[in-house]
């Protein structure tokens, strides 16, 4: 295979550089033209070079491309160097896929913002920062992507930044995201220390070897792990995606649903030797991910802002993925990630359509009936809702079945049930959602209904390919109980994971998994219907009848205001107590002393300065004889 | 011959008398002119040594300082006529600007 896949990340680098220096002088379609094709381009490369790798055999993975050493002190060395091998490949095919289809809707999206060329900036440098993620051979460059993706984020969630409340989203996101980076880089010294490598090859290679203690292995799969709960927003550090929804969609649907937010999945996936040889780590793992999928749907109950439900439903998810790694069902989990990008890409895009044809109206209580204004997106997110509650022949249900048939084989059955018990939550507030917003009565606001339209061809077209490909995406990776190697994508991943222990089961109880998650997701529709459509006085009894419940998902749990009681506002008590007393006190009397003693010390030695030649003489002479009797004497 | 601490005690004499003037004189003048008598001195003593030492090293090193000294004669005497423009005087204690 010829080796031009270091060109992949560079495209859009390159692209970055131009509109960052020139963007606000270039015309908008020559932007728009540009920041897209940049990215087509990647896509291109990506296909390419994963049709090269199906052909060379397996024993061959990853193919490294080392352009230069970048850093190297000491015993310390890191390159500059990517790697391709199966995991990058679904990796950069799905970011470069998604991001171009993202890109071609925001043309529509964002063509009245007065930051067009910012905006185009920006998402060409995330795409340049993920692809550097999903493509670096060693943990150093993959934390440059790493970060690289944290700050567009930060910078794209308060895009709008003169809005009060995007500013401080972008602020909270960045710093949760911090939190969970610390463990990161922990982790990466540990590693740095004990293997004294960060190639993945080489880091492969020592823990199988076994040099190293199982408790370290652990220590560094859990600290590891710690980064990704901040990155893919689990538990504990999840409350920051939720506010993320302030940035344009195109963002949420880019960056907090389809790609970044799973960097953490494609991390712990990278790293799987650690989370195979450590089987406490795998458990945690598991165990935060199904928690986090069941927490989040709950959440997504009671929400009534349309972005908001998706939020809770992508951590939801991304929960999921985390149980598919957590019990080692590595090519599970990243199955989810990709058949997810889809069809949530697809289900955020259309709400920014409906969003966009309401003027920007995000309360679904003001919604209802859009049905018939919306041609081609009703069928669009429709398509997306029946994909990600998992309803059969769909991508989502081939994916969150392979998952959760593998924590039932691994004996993990808490976390089966919790799974089970989150696919019904997903299958219940995603048609909530659809017959809120398109079914029933309408209860648009007049001077809103005014201007309702359907979306540009630029927003529907985009929409239309993502739902083909939410439906089909899934094909690739069929159910083992429909015969031994339809699995392609397991097969193809199969080569760079590690395997546990392998369990089988039966086809009976196959059969008896899949009926009983197609049963959850039919529930999960069904009591929708009957709480939204059939019976809409229902919901308002039930919240008659707990109000405390209610309240407590409403307000999610209290998390965000127990966050700013234990954490934020002691932080800002202790900032403004060190900024009273220290900081006045002895920083800025530290700086002002030097000050005023210069100023001191200058008054004394002034005096020796009268200004007349003849003391300057006079003092030159006795120096002259000082230095001459030292020489002398 | 006369021996060389004849013009080492000439030299002296002038050299004390350079500098006892330009520290006891008010005169920008006079005190330039002291100064070019303690150059002078200096000169002598080179010469005094280059001749007891048989050597042109000294006589070189002369007709440096002269070089020197005529190029230090027309900047100090520019300076003194700039003083003089802007102070009316060349007396020393009236120009005191660099009083710390």
């Amino acid at each position: 295979m010829r080796e031009i896949f270091w060109l992949i990340p560079l495209i859009p680098a390159v692209s970055t550089l131009i509109l960052a220096v020139f963007g606000e002088k270039l015309p908008k379609k020559y932007i728009s033209f540009q920041a897209c094709g940049a990215v087509f381009i990647s896509f291109l490369i990506s296909l390419y070079s994963f049709l090269g790798l199906l052909k060379i055999s397996p024993e061959e993975y990853p193919v490294v491309k080392n352009l230069f050493t970048w850093i190297h002190s000491g015993n310390f060395k890191a390159d500059l160097s990517f790697q391709f091998d199966p995991l990058t490949a679904v990796m950069a095919l799905v970011v470069t896929a998604v991001g171009f289809l993202i890109h071609v809707y925001s043309i529509g999206y964002m063509s009245e913002d007065r930051s067009y060329s910012r905006f185009f900036t920006l998402m060409n440098l995330f795409t340049f920062s993920m692809l550097i993620l999903v493509m670096a051979s060693n943990l150093v460059l993959m934390f440059v992507g790493w970060e690289g993706v944290g700050f567009c984020s930060y910078m794209l969630i308060g895009f709008w930044f003169e809005k009060h409340s995007a500013a401080n989203a972008g602020k909270k996101a960045f710093i949760v995201n911090r939190i969970g980076d610390a463990g990161f880089l922990i982790g990466m010294l540990f590693i740095l220390v004990h293997i004294g490598s960060t190639d993945f090859i080489n880091i492969n290679s020592a823990v199988a070897s076994g040099s190293l203690s199982h408790g370290l292995v652990t220590l560094i799969a859990i600290l590891l792990f710690v980064g990704a709960t901040g990155k893919s927003a689990q538990i504990p550090l999840y409350v920051w995606l939720p506010d993320a929804m302030e940035g344009p969609t195109p963002v949420s649907a880019l960056i907090h649903a389809a790609t970044m937010v799973t960097a953490g999945v494609y991390m712990v996936a990278r790293m799987n030797i650690l989370y195979t040889t450590s089987e406490t780590a795998g458990s945690i793992v598991a165990i935060i991910g199904a928690v986090t999928a069941v927490y989040a749907g709950t959440m997504a109950l009671t929400q009534n802002d349309i972005k908001r439900v998706l939020a809770y439903s992508t951590i939801s998810q991304i929960g999921y993925m985390f149980i598919g790694c957590g019990v080692g069902a590595y090519a599970a989990g990243i199955f989810h990630l990709y058949t997810h990008a889809f069809f949530k890409s697809l289900l955020f895009l259309a709400a920014g359509s409906v969003m966009h044809a309401l003027s920007g109206e995000l309360d679904m209580r003001k919604m209802g009936g859009l049905k018939k204004y919306m041609p081609h997106t009703y069928p669009a997110f429709l398509i997306g809702a029946i994909a990600i509650a998992g309803v059969p022949f769909l991508s989502g249900f081939f994916s969150k079945d392979a998952i959760l048939t593998a924590a039932f084989a691994q004996g993990q059955y808490l976390v089966w049930i919790l799974g089970i018990l989150g696919a019904v939550l997903t299958a219940f507030y995603m048609f909530r959602l659809i017959f809120l917003t398109f079914h029933g009565k309408e209860r648009i606001e007049p001077e809103v209904k005014k201007h309702i339209h359907e979306s540009p061809p630029v927003m529907t077209v985009p929409l239309s390919l993502l739902a083909f490909f939410s439906v089909i995406a899934g094909y690739i990776g069929l159910p083992v109980v429909l015969g031994k190697n339809v699995n392609w994508f397991d097969r193809f991943l199969a080569p760079i994971m590690h395997k546990g222990h392998e369990a089988h089961l039966g086809i009976g109880t196959e059969w008896f998994l899949i009926v009983i998650s197609v049963t959850v997701a039919l529930t999960g529709i069904f009591i929708a219907y009957v709480f939204y459509l059939k019976k809409p006085s229902v919901p308002h009894t039930l919240v008659r009848r707990f109000p405390f419940l209610y309240k407590l998902l409403t307000n999610k749990y209290y998390v965000d205001e127990a966050y700013d009681y234990v954490f934020v506002r002691p932080t800002l008590k202790g900032s403004e107590f060190v900024y009273d007393k220290f900081d006045l006190n002895v920083i800025d009397g530290a700086v002002n002393g030097t000050a005023s003693g210069t100023g001191f010390f200058g008054k004394i030695l002034g005096f020796l300065q009268t200004g007349f030649i003849k003391d300057y003489a006079l003092a030159f002479l006795l120096g002259a004889i000082i230095l001459l009797g030292l020489l002398i004497f | 011959m006369i021996p060389t601490y004849y013009f080492l005690i000439l030299s002296a004499v002038l050299f004390v008398m350079g500098t006892v003037g330009f520290l006891i004189k008010k005169d920008l003048i006079t005190q330039f002119m002291c100064v070019e008598v303690m150059l002078n001195a200096a000169n002598l003593a080179f010469i005094a040594f280059a001749r007891s030492a048989s050597s042109l090293d000294g006589q070189i090193i002369v007709f440096f300082i002269i070089t020197v000294a005529a190029a230090e004669a027309a900047v100090g005497l520019a300076i003194i006529l700039l003083v003089y423009r802007q102070k009316k005087s060349i007396r020393t204690e009236d120009s005191s600007l660099m009083k710390g």
